[in-house]
């Protein structure tokens, strides 16, 4: 009788941590998302509603290249990453920049014209039925605790490479000249026009990082989750925008733990409450989040002078 | 001037590829003769022939197109041939509904359609306030049907469904602890859910979880899986159509978690899926009334006949919509009706017709309706093999 008890107890312990190794691993696809929208807001204050479907495009993109043209794997994300950063440089220099002095809401819509673009478009060429995507992951993963334990290939490569890019990132910002040149634009546009930068440029390469990063999490999303269609980017892309916003929109580590935090509550509302009502669960922390902080986890209060 | 210039063009870009959107939407549907001032039988149909569910509605359009041919080629129905139209409508209920508006512009007489419960439910409002005819091959949803008595089913009901894969699992012994994954978001998932459940429940099968998922969050089932796989399933009932079973086959394969699989209706199609590993899916069962493999003449006549014309062997849903059409056909007929007559005088005749119908098709023996719609026949199970579909005895 008393082993049964420790035998039970071992098992839900063990669920615990697949629950808890599934969130990290779904939160880790919405920070890497939540970092496109979180620096873009950051640098050019708009919101950048098409980078969920810049994501679809990326994971098309490697499906082609693997899937129907039987290359590598890693060379299929360098393609993709590579046609993303060029398609996230096209749409900016085309729809957002001709409105760079326009009110916030017109480049808010021009966004969700883009999103809507890309879909139709993805829709034309890829047609709108589901493909089965191959991970781009070959390895099966690991098996701990005699099997009861078993945390998969793509887990582990998705959270570790979220990790990485984040360091890389954030050095990036700190330490390199574009880096601070995109800091001194988030900061005060005009006082960086007088100091020299280009804030044009800035504002593109934030872009082409944003939608390289996309190709990434594309990829990566698609790997765990293998279902493409022209609408895959689209609710990802909302979840991981509350992501930004529940960490903090404008900030790069607060993409980090809101979009971690996001996946982790996910699952374990899904797990531990009701996997019917998970998606409310989900939203009903964010409102208290934000009730109590309005500027997200880590957002800063910006005081403004009248 | 220049940013003028450039967002016209931008707006025009996107007016394009609404447009061509829509383009692609209709050029999938068929028109079997050209009726210009002759007078035929005008049915139509309704499915999805692009998204998610395309292999249903595609299914469905070309054995309705194959069963109207034949028909035609025989002499019609009452001396009259018959022209048919197919609209696809992406399973989306709107679309469903802009679909039929555009059938009844072109003189649509009876509808067979839609293929889906979603869409059906919609659609079966318009038919009934119109007193339009609508025979559905594969909308299994109880709701299409109910308080609709314009409205009739070729395919079993989700009750039915949902009870006889009960029944099937424990008389055949697959397994005692059950776990269910089912679409709440879904009327057709949640009615066969509902319903194994209760014939679960007084056959002695143990249901040790039941997890929901929403349309929202279809593509992350390790949770799901992982609860079922605790709570000890050796078998999963999943009453959801076939893209969201290739992940769910997938994300169980890598967990490493293989309990029997059994699947309604809604997952023939699983095999077509594109890239999609047909060895995780060996092993699985379906319900469905009709397996290509079976060797009765009629069974081997359509089979071949289909995938002659259109390639791909024809599933459930096509071999449905095939009877659909004979269906139709023998209650005409026994009305003696001709296509002079109105939309109304029509669908009275059909309401009455069908329940005295007693059909043999492809999918069942002896198919008769009752006045709600439903009908009686008894769905069977297969099972995969070698990636193709074999029957279980």
């Amino acid at each position: 009788m008393h082993r049964v008890y420790i035998y039970e107890r071992e098992l839900t312990f063990m669920g615990f941590l697949t629950y808890l190794i599934n969130g990290l691993s779904l939160g880790s696809v919405y920070a890497l998302i939540a970092l496109g929208y979180t620096m873009v807001y950051g640098i050019a204050k708009m919101l950048n509603f098409a980078h969920g479907d810049v994501i679809m495009i990326g994971a098309y993109l490697v499906f082609m290249c693997m899937s129907n043209s039987g290359m590598p794997a890693v060379v299929s994300i360098v393609i993709s990453i590579v046609c993303c950063t060029a398609l996230g440089m096209i749409i900016e220099k085309i729809a957002y920049k001709p409105l760079r002095k326009a009110t916030n809401l017109a480049v808010l819509i021009t966004a969700i014209g883009v999103s809507y673009f890309l879909q139709n478009m993805a829709l034309m060429i890829f047609g709108s039925n589901p493909v089965s995507f191959t991970s781009v992951i070959k390895w099966e993963g690991i098996s701990l605790a005699g099997g009861n334990l078993k945390i998969t290939g793509n887990a582990i490569v998705t959270i570790v490479t979220c990790i990485v890019i984040m360091v890389v990132l954030m050095w990036f910002v700190k330490n390199t000249k574009p880096g601070q040149a995109m800091r001194a634009v988030s900061e005060d546009k005009d006082a960086a026009i007088l100091m020299g930068i280009n804030v044009n440029a800035t504002i593109s390469l934030t872009f082409a990082i944003g939608s390289g990063l996309a190709a990434v999490a594309g990829a990566l999303l698609c790997s765990s989750y293998p279902s493409l269609t022209p609408y895959t980017g689209s609710m990802p892309g909302i979840k991981a925008f509350t992501a930004a916003v529940f960490g903090g929109i404008g900030s790069i580590p607060g993409a980090l733990i809101g979009g971690l935090l996001l996946g982790v509550i996910e699952i374990f509302a899904k797990a531990y409450i009701s996997s019917q009502l998970a998606d409310a669960i989900v939203f009903t922390v964010l409102i208290i989040v934000l009730l109590v902080k309005p500027t997200g986890i880590l957002g800063k209060q910006i005081k403004e002078k009248v | 001037m220049k940013k003028k210039a450039l967002s016209l063009v931008l707006s025009a870009a996107m007016m394009t590829s609404l447009f061509v959107g829509c383009g692609n939407g209709s050029a999938g549907s068929s028109e079997s003769v050209d009726t210009s001032g002759e007078l035929t039988w005008r049915i139509g149909g309704i499915g999805p022939i692009t998204g998610g569910a395309a292999q249903y509605g595609q299914g469905v359009m070309n054995a309705i197109q194959l069963a109207v041919d034949e028909v035609n080629e025989a002499g019609g129905i009452n001396g009259y041939q018959i022209s048919f139209n197919f609209q696809d409508d992406e399973a989306d209920q709107q679309k469903s509904v802009n679909a039929y508006n555009t059938l009844k512009d072109w003189g649509m007489q009876i509808l067979e359609g839609t293929v889906t419960s979603g869409a059906g439910q919609a659609v079966a409002a318009e038919t009934y306030a119109d007193r339009m005819f609508m025979l559905t091959p594969s909308a299994s949803s109880p709701d299409v049907i109910n308080g609709h008595d314009n409205v009739y089913q070729v395919c079993f009901s989700d009750p039915n469904q949902g009870a006889v894969s009960a029944d099937y699992i424990a008389d055949n012994k697959l397994a005692t602890k059950v776990g269910v994954i089912y679409d709440s978001s879904d009327p057709y998932s949640s009615g066969v859910y509902q319903t194994f459940a209760t014939e679960a429940k007084a056959k002695g099968l143990d249901i040790v979880a039941s997890e929901a998922f929403t349309a929202d969050s279809k593509t992350d089932f390790t949770t799901q899986l992982q609860k079922c796989k605790d709570a000890g399933a050796d078998l999963l009932f999943l009453p959801f159509y076939y893209t969201e079973g290739s992940i769910v086959l997938t994300q169980a394969n890598q967990m490493g978690y293989k309990p029997t699989m059994f699947g309604v209706d809604g997952f023939d199609g699983l095999l077509t899926v594109e890239n999609f590993d047909a060895k995780l899916a060996e092993g699985v069962y379906l319900l469905t009334p009709f397996a290509a493999d079976s060797q009765d003449e009629a069974t081997k006549k359509f089979v071949s006949a289909y995938e002659e014309k259109f390639g791909g062997t024809p599933n459930q849903f096509a071999a449905d919509a095939y009877d659909g059409i004979y269906i139709l056909k023998e209650a005409l007929e026994a009305a003696n009706l001709t296509p002079e007559a109105s939309n109304e005088e029509i669908c009275d005749a059909l309401i009455a017709g069908l329940q005295k119908v007693n059909y043999n098709g492809l999918t069942g023996e002896g198919m008769t309706w009752n006045e709600k719609g439903e009908v009686s026949k008894a769905p069977k199970a297969v099972v995969i093999k070698d990636g193709a579909y074999a029957s279980v005895d």
